[in-house]
């Protein structure tokens, strides 16, 4: 089954996220990662491997991030990592939801994940 | 001493005065990022650069390829912003061309693999008011001036920091397209960014640490060059 990551400069932020999509996200492994790890707010490449690893059941994992450095610590950690990840290019709460639910079917792959995560780019909100 | 074991020593060097410069240029680079981003870039930049130099003294006999390499990791771990990447992660591609050791031509491969790493990483091109704009005029300026005009490696650095002191000025009446800033839009506009300034500090120390361990003084950027390197660059 097809793992995912949610990466926010905010560790409750990233659980808070985590907490929305899980409702929808059946038996879906879904992890948060964020903060300085010193409880301030920031991003660290080894503990987002450390979180990638730990959502990898070997389908691969599907990564969701926030703003800028979040970006750049999870491309560092995947190029760091030996789990198969990607990140969708996707706003990071809908991306999350919509990846949750597209892991539950039964066919889903890391591209098919990662494809509805970025249809939440097109979300209409009003 | 061999040549590499010295190149070695000098880049632990290097390091510890960078670290240096950067604490006691912390609240400066804070002040800079509080105007337009989110204050947390003196901080860390001072946590991160101390730990590299803590990280670097501790090794035993090393080239200036694991110096690089290890400062940059731990840059990488340590810093909670975007630098961890982009100065961290950009050391430790571009160690790999310092392999065989320090020469003028293995400096220019350096340079020009730091400087791809950086703006593919941050997909930052010159004008969006970030670090490649004081990195850009940098490197190609000391490219040029050992592959072109052939001049003493040191001299080229010099002409590279005056280049990158250029770009500094330069970020401040730009409206900023990447990074935190591009958030303000038109308010980051007369602002100095950050990312370039503390760039062109460490380029600085590296220039000071060459001239130093080369026993030179720090050569003056020639007419051509519409400024001379920062004054402080030769007090080290």
């Amino acid at each position: 089954m097809v793992g995912l990551v949610v990466v926010s400069h905010s560790h409750t932020a990233a659980e808070g996220i985590v907490e929305i999509a899980a409702e929808m996200a059946g038996e879906t492994n879904i992890e948060p990662v964020g903060g300085d790890g010193d409880g301030g707010i920031g991003t660290v490449p080894d503990d987002i491997e450390s979180t990638l690893a730990t959502a990898d059941d070997g389908d691969g994992v599907v990564v969701l991030v926030d703003l800028g450095s979040a970006v750049m610590n999870a491309e560092v950690a995947i190029e760091m990592s030996d789990v198969e990840a990607v990140i969708a290019d996707a706003p990071v709460l809908e991306g999350a939801v919509n990846a949750a639910v597209a892991a539950t079917s039964p066919d889903a792959t890391l591209s098919s994940v990662r494809e509805q995560a970025e249809a939440a780019r097109d979300i209409d909100k009003l | 001493m061999s040549p590499q074991r010295d190149a070695g020593t000098a880049a632990v060097a290097a390091v510890e005065n960078v670290a240096a410069r950067i604490e006691a240029e912390r609240e400066h680079l804070t002040d800079l990022d509080s105007a337009i981003g989110d204050a947390d870039h003196g901080g860390n930049m001072a946590r991160g650069w101390q730990a590299a130099a803590d990280a670097v003294s501790d090794l035993e006999d090393p080239d200036i390829e694991t110096v690089v390499k290890t400062a940059g990791k731990t840059l990488l771990s340590e810093v909670g912003g975007a630098s961890g990447p982009l100065y961290g992660g950009s050391l430790v591609f571009a160690s790999a061309e310092l392999e065989d050791g320090l020469t003028a031509e293995s400096a220019v491969a350096f340079a020009e693999t730091y400087l791809e790493k950086v703006q593919d990483r941050g997909d930052a091109s010159v004008g969006d008011k970030t670090m490649v704009d004081a990195l850009v005029p940098a490197v190609h300026t000391f490219k040029k001036s050992v592959e072109t005009d052939d001049l003493h490696p040191l001299e080229a650095l010099a002409k590279a920091v005056a280049a990158a002191e250029h770009g500094v000025s330069f970020t401040v009446p730009i409206r900023a397209a990447k990074g935190r800033a591009s958030y303000l839009g038109w308010r980051s506009v007369g602002h100095q960014d950050p990312g370039a300034t503390s760039t062109l500090y460490i380029m600085e120390e590296l220039l000071a640490t060459a001239a130093d361990h080369l026993d030179t003084d720090v050569p003056s950027a020639d007419a051509s060059s519409p400024t001379s390197p920062d004054a402080e660059a030769t007090e080290e």
